[in-house]
């Protein structure tokens, strides 16, 4: 596997929305390589012909009536938004679709 | 009087409340007492909710006072691990991005613990998001250990297991994603015990990985840790994971510890480089007095556990990345830079940037690395294949033996500091543990003694088949007897006082 | 969106190239509470206040899957002629948009509920076509936003924008078919077809009321040219949130002169977005995936696989009801009616209600007559759909059986239905209060008879002498007489009979 590079973390960072200092970018490259590197190995059981366990215990089918059940009030829905206004969480403009 | 209050183990505790020879409230004011006198040089709370406390344990003695039947934790205090979510209570997962959150809604855990009367003191101390293995991580300061304040209390719930070892509570919640439960456990001479993936609700507890995640009990005696996994433990309708069965006989066994004619397997991968000499030496000796105890030992191969800890490593940080997207500053929590220069985007990824640490952050950008077109096959894929291999592992081993022993750690517990800036040193913490984690089997950590060379304590890990519980408590009280019986007090009689 | 596009005709545009289409339908279901949480889907409520721990993606909490959602899939499924999966999961598709709350949409990835199928549609004309389903998969509706400050609520410009998460969560099945080609110039026409034929098909299920223009059924419009002959697929534009059959169609053929513009003046086609627009018709850019998306998919681990027995699904399978188009041209035959007036019933959504009313004891004719004639104009008028008229199917059976059994007259039954769409009772209680019965009272009539000879001298006599049309402004006088409530053949008859003549 190729080392990262720098501009794959940025790559990641805003995948990620973090916003991540020049400094910080160069400290996690390395760290990722480093960790990347160590934890490759799983890769040996790539071929094996295995199935993947997404889940630890095989359950299926958990399911639920549909019935209603009772929701928050707003005042809750709201109470930990950083600003709100007309009972709707207030948030800066969004970009991108239009 | 308040010092022969703390000392009291849960079951005691509960006993003499149900009695009448103590009240809810002396056991409780007792407790908020410590809390005052040590918690400042352990830090193990993040917030202590001294009026909730004090009325939920008036309401336990009105109940007795009314001649209502008390349940066997009635009255008994509890440090909760600030990830499960608390109605008007701060729920910080040890993160500045969720600092003065206060949800508008329980936990199943918590609804339960409140039904069962138990006295919820206030919320413990973590590494932030529960990722970490020392409690360093916490965005609002280590936690010390009890045993010796410079070093660290294990992580990530060592806010928890610290107020147990320091008597700030007989009992304590904590969640175990890679060991969680049981490193800080066996670094502080106190049990812990990691149940069956889907044992535990994990409504309302905020999510690290979720497929590994699993609250569990913490209290300084195996009977302890049953009578509240008893609480705990059962079907949620709530959570799609949640096993609809009854909580396997756990009490029942902790009152009935025995290993005579079981068969305890012993992991050759479990030892080696990395371990500790000490902590070697304690693990063969419980080894020898479970012989001795009248089990058969049997020596087990598990080859795909060497790469337990890499699958982890891939899993955990893939799922963490996913599941912590929402806190992007726009419904709840810190919102950075919105002073109407920035768009929603900016403002989530400078929330974001300045509400994880660095930790949190890492394991963002790993499991977005490990999840990405591409890279998907090789990392998270190969990860989850080597899940089964070690699912397959355990099966092949359970065929063999009733239970499975090991260190909880390859060490005891390190300064402070000392591996803050390696994060693989970190990872190997949780060496021993994580394997059941990626399998869901259960697994308890138990004191077994200090190991000579720095004198502090050793956890013995005992694992066991998935819904099959009860096997822990009824191995983990034998043990804890003979060990006991063999000091001639409990470990933590040897601890510093405070 | 600022300069105007250039466009090819669209027959030159065909005569070069042929579409190829992809069309995604989202379709809401009528589920009582949301996808994954037990919220109530009621629409009109205050803004978050069916929101829960679940649906706002707050800290800790989980989903749980709504069976009848998995039900209504199923359903949807089958009814595509499409397998369903004996073991799928769900899947979390990662991105950021401040209207998901969790950042994440539980959607289906690799594993779909039900996959591969097809359904026929059928054109204006009559003619028949399939169109192959790729999959149709269940995943969750987003919050909605209203953006403040800038020009009509629109994104551009706007200073911030408020957010309600009430549809955040609502269980959205996305249908998605493979690529649809060979339908040369008909391709625009065949988008349409197949989104009403797969609306008919949602409601048939009665698994959700599709309405279009209340977002309950949504379509992306993906569309590429290929040089005629050619069978390699060009680069592909998607048009999103087209609302309205007839936008897809429109869409669908801006899309192909705008393509056609672009590779005739030997240009390449980006691979963006792009927003229809109803006023004008056309298309404008959206976003440009100048970076591959990546969603980081993986299973979802908050969630079980979801495995249908065979029971369940053959269950569901005897219980679908007969497919709409089948239905269609059974009716058809039925009633006798051609393709074209078929279409012209269904284009005014009155195939339920007539079926209904036959139901209720109509003739067909009858049935057909009066809701694609008063009623339609009606509806037309007032700008409400059919079934939003406030009389029902059986209302209108009991009017044409007044008609039938000679109580009323049409002139009269129009009346009846005024009253009733009026809100002035049933068709029986109308009759009453208006005092509107044809008047067979025969002292009555031939009262009224005499006075209209009496009256009309000369008119008489021409009757008499033979001109036997002329019988017919006496029928008015007497008509006007009784207030329209006479039976006027029955009236014509009296003077023929007065008068000494005999009809023919
Ligand atoms: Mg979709
Ligand atoms: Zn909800």
């Amino acid at each position: 596997m190729p080392g990262i590079t720098r501009e794959e973390v940025a790559h990641l960072a805003r995948l990620a929305r973090l916003e991540l200092k020049p400094e910080e970018l160069d400290h996690f490259a390395g760290q990722l390589d480093d960790i990347i590197g160590a934890v490759a190995r799983v890769s040996e059981v790539a071929d094996q012909d295995v199935p993947p366990t997404s889940h630890p215990l095989p359950l299926t089918n958990v399911m639920r009536a549909d019935e209603v059940r009772p929701s928050l009030t707003p005042e809750q829905a709201l109470s930990g938004a950083p600003a709100q206004e007309q009972q709707r969480f207030k948030v800066p403009q969004i970009l991108g679709e239009d | 009087m308040t010092d022969s209050i703390i000392k009291l183990t849960a079951a005691e505790t509960a006993a003499k409340i149900a009695s009448g020879e103590l009240t809810a409230v002396q056991v409780t004011e007792a407790h908020l007492a410590r809390i005052e006198a040590v918690d400042e040089k352990v830090h193990a709370f993040l917030h202590v909710d001294r009026e909730g406390a004090l009325a939920q344990a008036r309401a336990v003695d009105e109940k007795r006072a009314r001649g209502e039947k008390l349940g066997p934790l009635a009255g008994v205090p509890l440090a909760l691990k600030d990830i499960f979510t608390t109605v008007g209570i701060p729920t910080t997962v040890g993160s500045k991005i969720l600092e003065g959150w206060i949800p508008p809604y329980d936990a199943t855990l918590t609804k339960r613990l409140k039904d069962a009367d138990v006295v919820i003191l206030g919320k413990t101390n973590m590494d932030e998001f529960a990722m970490g293995s020392s409690t360093e991580n916490s965005a609002f300061g280590p936690t010390g250990n009890p045993w010796d304040l410079t070093r660290i209390p294990g992580g990530s719930g060592g806010g928890s297991s610290a107020a147990l070892a320091s008597f700030q509570a007989p009992l304590a919640i904590g969640t175990d994603t890679g060991g969680s439960i049981r490193q800080p456990a066996a670094v502080t001479g106190t049990v812990g015990v990691k149940p069956t993936y889907g044992g535990v609700s994990r409504y309302g507890m905020v999510a690290f990985s979720s497929s590994l995640d699993q609250g569990g009990p913490c209290a300084r005696t195996v009977l302890d840790a049953a009578l509240l996994h008893e609480v705990i433990g059962g079907h949620d309708p709530l959570d799609s994971t949640s096993i609809d069965a009854p909580v396997p006989p756990v009490v029942e066994a902790a009152r009935n510890g025995s290993v005579q004619g079981m068969r305890v397997g012993v992991v050759k991968q479990f030892r080696g480089e990395g371990y500790q000499a000490g902590v070697i030496q304690r693990f063969d000796e419980s080894v020898e007095l479970l012989r001795e105890l009248g089990a058969e030992i049997v020596e087990l191969d598990c080859p795909s556990f060497d790469l337990a800890l890499s699958a982890y490593y891939l899993i955990a940080p893939s799922e963490c990345s996913s599941n912590l997207a929402r806190f992007d500053g726009l419904r709840y929590g810190l919102r950075t830079g919105d002073d109407g220069s920035h768009s929603a985007e900016d403002v989530t990824s400078l929330t974001r940037a300045e509400g994880f640490g660095p930790e949190v952050k890492r394991r963002i950008m790993l499991g977005t690395y490990a999840l990405s077109s591409g890279y998907y096959d090789a990392y998270y894929g190969s990860a989850q294949k080597v899940r089964t291999l070690i699912t397959r592992d355990f099966e092949k081993s359970f065929e063999q033996v009733d239970v499975i022993v090991s260190p909880t750690t390859p060490t005891t517990a390190f300064p402070i500091g000392e591996r803050a800036d390696d994060p693989m040193a970190m990872y190997l913490a949780d060496l021993c543990t994580i394997p059941t984690n990626l399998a869901g089997n259960a697994a308890m950590s138990l004191p077994c003694g200090l190991a000579p060379e720095d004198g502090l304590p050793v956890g013995l890990q005992i694992i066991a088949p998935a819904l099959k519980d009860d096997r822990l408590y009824k191995v983990g009280a034998a043990v804890e007897a003979a060990f006991v019986e063999k000091w001639g007090h409990p470990l933590l009689e040897e601890a510093p006082s405070l | 969106m600022t300069t105007t596009t250039d466009l090819v005709s669209y027959e030159d545009a065909l005569a070069s190239y042929d579409p190829v289409m992809g069309l995604e339908v989202h379709v809401e279901l009528g589920t009582r509470t949301k996808m994954f949480c037990g919220c109530s889907t009621e629409l009109g409520q205050d803004a978050n206040a069916q929101t829960c721990p679940t649906c706002l993606g707050l800290p800790g909490a989980l989903p749980v899957v709504n069976a009848t959602g998995v039900e209504s899939a199923i359903k949807i499924g089958l009814a595509l002629n499409c397998e369903i999966a004996e073991w799928c999961r769900f899947a979390r598709k990662n991105y950021f948009y401040p209207d998901m709350p969790k950042n994440f949409q539980t959607s289906q990835y690799d594993e779909p509920i039900a996959f591969n199928g097809y359904l026929d549609v059928q054109l204006e004309d009559g003619e028949t076509f399939r169109v192959e389903i790729e999959r149709a998969h269940m995943e969750e509706d987003t919050g909605k936003s209203t953006h403040v400050g800038g020009a009509t609520g629109r994104i551009h410009g706007a200073s911030h924008s408020l957010l309600d998460y009430n549809r955040a969560g609502i269980p959205l099945i996305e249908i998605v078919t493979k690529p649809i080609v060979g339908a040369g110039e008909r391709a625009p026409e065949v988008a349409k077809a197949y989104v009403r034929e797969l609306r008919e098909l949602i409601r048939a299920l009665g698994v959700s009321e599709a309405r279009m223009e209340m977002g309950q059924m949504r379509c992306d419009v993906n569309l590429s040219l290929m040089p005629k002959g050619g069978d390699k697929f060009g680069t592909r534009s998607e048009t999103k949130n087209v609302n309205s059959l007839r936008s897809v169609e429109r869409a669908a053929r801006f899309e192909i002169q705008r393509h056609a513009a672009v590779l005739s003046g030997g240009g390449t086609i980006i691979q963006e977005t792009r927003h229809f627009h109803e006023d004008t018709g056309s298309t404008t850019s959206g976003r440009v995936k100048e970076e591959a998306e990546d969603y980081r998919y993986f299973p979802e681990p908050d969630l079980v696989p979801v495995a249908p027995s065979r029971e369940w699904v053959e269950e569901l399978r005897a219980g679908l009801p007969e497919q709409p188009l089948a239905r269609r041209n059974r009716l058809r035959e039925e009633w006798g009616v051609s393709a074209v007036d078929m279409q012209a019933i269904l284009n005014a959504g009155a195939l339920d209600p007539i079926v209904a009313t036959i139901e209720a004891g109509a003739d067909a004719a009858a049935a057909r007559k009066w809701w694609m004639g008063e009623l339609a104009r009606t509806a037309n008028e007032t700008g409400v759909s059919l079934d939003a008229l406030a009389i029902t199917p059986e209302q209108v059976a009991r009017v044409t059986a007044l008609v039938a059994e000679g109580s009323l007259n049409d002139k009269l039954a129009r009346q009846v239905i005024e009253g009733v769409l009026k809100g002035e009772g049933t068709p029986d209680e109308v009759v009453e209060k208006r005092g509107l019965k044809v008047v067979s009272d025969e002292g009555a009539l031939t009262a009224a008879v005499d006075e209209a000879i009496a009256g009309n001298p000369a008119i008489a006599a021409k009757i008499r002498d033979g001109k036997v049309a002329a019988a017919g402004a006496l029928v008015g006088a007497v008509m006007k007489a009784t207030r329209g409530q006479a039976d006027a053949a029955r009236v014509k008859e009296l003077i023929l009979e007065k008068l000494g003549v005999s009809e023919g």
